[in-house]
């Protein structure tokens, strides 16, 4: 299974070698060439606007949002404000999940934090989060088929899945629990089309 | 809601984990020195990870002399009202009370810097007490790893601030990539000697010959004024870089901040640094590295 891995800024290393502990193949993605051959895609955390600015500059908004109509897509922190259609401001994102989300939603680095979550899909023991001056899904259209994986304690959404894509506010590539990666990988292998 | 009825350990801030994952997100971008709300404005749309707010950048002190200390914080609260990305801002070495200021602000980084004036020519800050991450300069492994052991979550290597000149930024990530090259090929009873010999915390170095990396992210700076400078830096081994005097001080900053930035995340492709080089205007004027002009990465204990 060959899954690119969006390598235009953050940590997209830490992805790679999740992906390859899992026995898949992670090939990192600059150019919308390196998009032709792959299965699936992870975008990782890093500042989303560097992410935004550097994907417009070298033409990648368009084959990105064509590709994520089809395969699957992951979208960590900053990726989850890349996928998103509501980010309410102006910067450049590829908007093909019905979730609004907000920046920064948290406060700054001195509000960033880790918990323990329970998330639908990858069994009963909490998977123990890490929230880097992360975002916060505020809305999600659930006729859309948008469902939520998971909450805080506090009820705010941290994890949504809508069909092929799958985006967390959280960074799971920076703890040793390979749950997510695995559970996206298996978004994969159902999605691919039957031979 | 919880499903499982699990209360879970509450929420965690300020740890370890949490200070040096803010410097992962950074990885692979430019980190910009800026001294007003529009160059930080001019940075972001450029593409900078993050901005460092100071209030003269490297060259100007060099030129001007005189103390230079934390910025005032009117002005760093300016610089964090204007723009989203993280910023940063620097307190002089061991000058804890600026770095309390610098929390208290909330500040995203705090940089303890060898290119203000240092305020304690033994100490530097036990980081290990602020919720707030700082990164640290270095000229080799030594150096870095006292740094960690002081609770530094991310590195960058010194070169020389406000020159232009890349021959230090490069000599001393040479420095810190070569030396964890060669403690990785030690036998494990010439670690502790080794630890001495370079003034490292033991067990930092035993974990480093085991991962075969620092344990926190490493960029590269000081005198980084070109595309093709921070693309070298990139090839040579480094997590991203930061510019200081090199963007702010040349012809167009907005176009070279951009061209830097692009070549940063394309350091291996030649032909888009190629792309990304021309027509920037003048660079910064720069001057040479020599015994005479190297005054700021030797600061630091």
């Amino acid at each position: 299974m060959r899954v690119g891995v969006l390598a235009l800024q953050g940590a997209f290393i830490e992805h790679e070698h999740m992906l390859k502990s899992l026995g898949a193949d992670a090939i990192e993605v600059r150019l919308p060439e390196q998009l032709e051959t792959l299965d699936a895609l992870i975008i990782p955390g890093g500042e989303s606007t560097t992410i935004g600015k550097l994907a417009v500059t070298f033409g990648l908004v368009e084959p990105l949002r064509r590709f994520a109509q089809e395969k699957p897509v992951w979208g960590t922190c900053a990726g989850m404000i890349f996928l998103a259609k509501d980010i309410g401001r102006d910067q450049p994102i590829l908007g093909v999940m019905d979730i609004q989300v907000n920046r920064n939603a948290f406060g700054r680095q001195v509000d960033s934090f880790e918990t323990d979550l329970d998330i639908k899909g990858i069994g009963d023991e909490p998977f123990h989060a890490v929230f880097i001056r992360a975002p916060l899904v505020t809305g999600v259209n659930e006729k859309a088929g948008v469902e939520i994986l998971s909450r805080l304690e506090d009820g705010g959404i941290v994890a949504v899945r809508q069909n092929h894509l799958l985006a967390t506010a959280f960074h799971p590539e920076l703890t040793g629990d390979s749950r997510m990666h695995q559970l996206f990988l298996d978004m994969v292998h159902s999605s691919e089309p039957a031979k | 809601m919880s499903t499982n009825g699990h209360s879970g350990n509450g929420v965690q801030k300020g740890t370890e984990t949490v200070k040096r994952g803010l410097a992962q997100m950074l990885k692979g971008g430019v980190i910009m020195d800026v001294v007003t709300p529009e160059h930080a404005k001019i940075a972001e749309d450029a593409g900078a990870a993050a901005v460092m707010a100071l209030e003269r950048v490297p060259a100007d002190i060099r030129v001007q002399g005189g103390v230079a200390r934390m910025s005032d914080p009117d002005m760093i609260e300016g610089i964090i009202n204007a723009v989203t990305i993280p910023v940063m801002a620097k307190c002089r070495i061991g000058h804890f009370v600026e770095a309390q200021v610098l929390e208290a602000i909330g500040v995203d980084y705090i940089d303890e810097s060898e290119v203000l004036t240092p305020a304690d020519e033994e100490y530097h800050v036990n980081k290990h007490a602020f919720k707030i991450p700082f990164v640290c300069g270095c000229r080799n492994l030594g150096e870095a790893l006292r740094r960690i052991g002081e609770g530094a979550a991310m590195m960058r290597t010194k070169g020389e601030a406000g020159t232009g000149d890349v021959v230090e930024a490069v000599r001393h990530a040479r420095a810190v990539l070569g030396e964890i090259r060669r403690l990785q090929n030690m036998p494990p009873e010439e670690l502790m000697t080794y630890a001495k010999n370079i003034g490292a915390p033991y067990h930092l170095v035993v974990e480093v010959a085991e991962t075969g990396k620092l344990p926190v992210v490493n960029f590269a700076a000081g005198g980084i004024a070109t595309p093709a400078d921070a693309a070298l830096l990139m090839q040579i081994g480094v997590d991203g870089v930061f510019v200081g005097s090199g963007i702010f001080k040349s012809g167009d900053p907005a176009k070279r901040a951009k061209a830097i930035v692009e070549a940063t995340t394309h350091y291996n492709d030649p032909d888009i640094i190629a792309k990304v080089s021309r027509g920037l205007g003048e660079a910064m004027v720069g001057i040479n590295v020599t015994p005479e002009t190297l005054v700021l990465g030797k600061r630091g204990w």
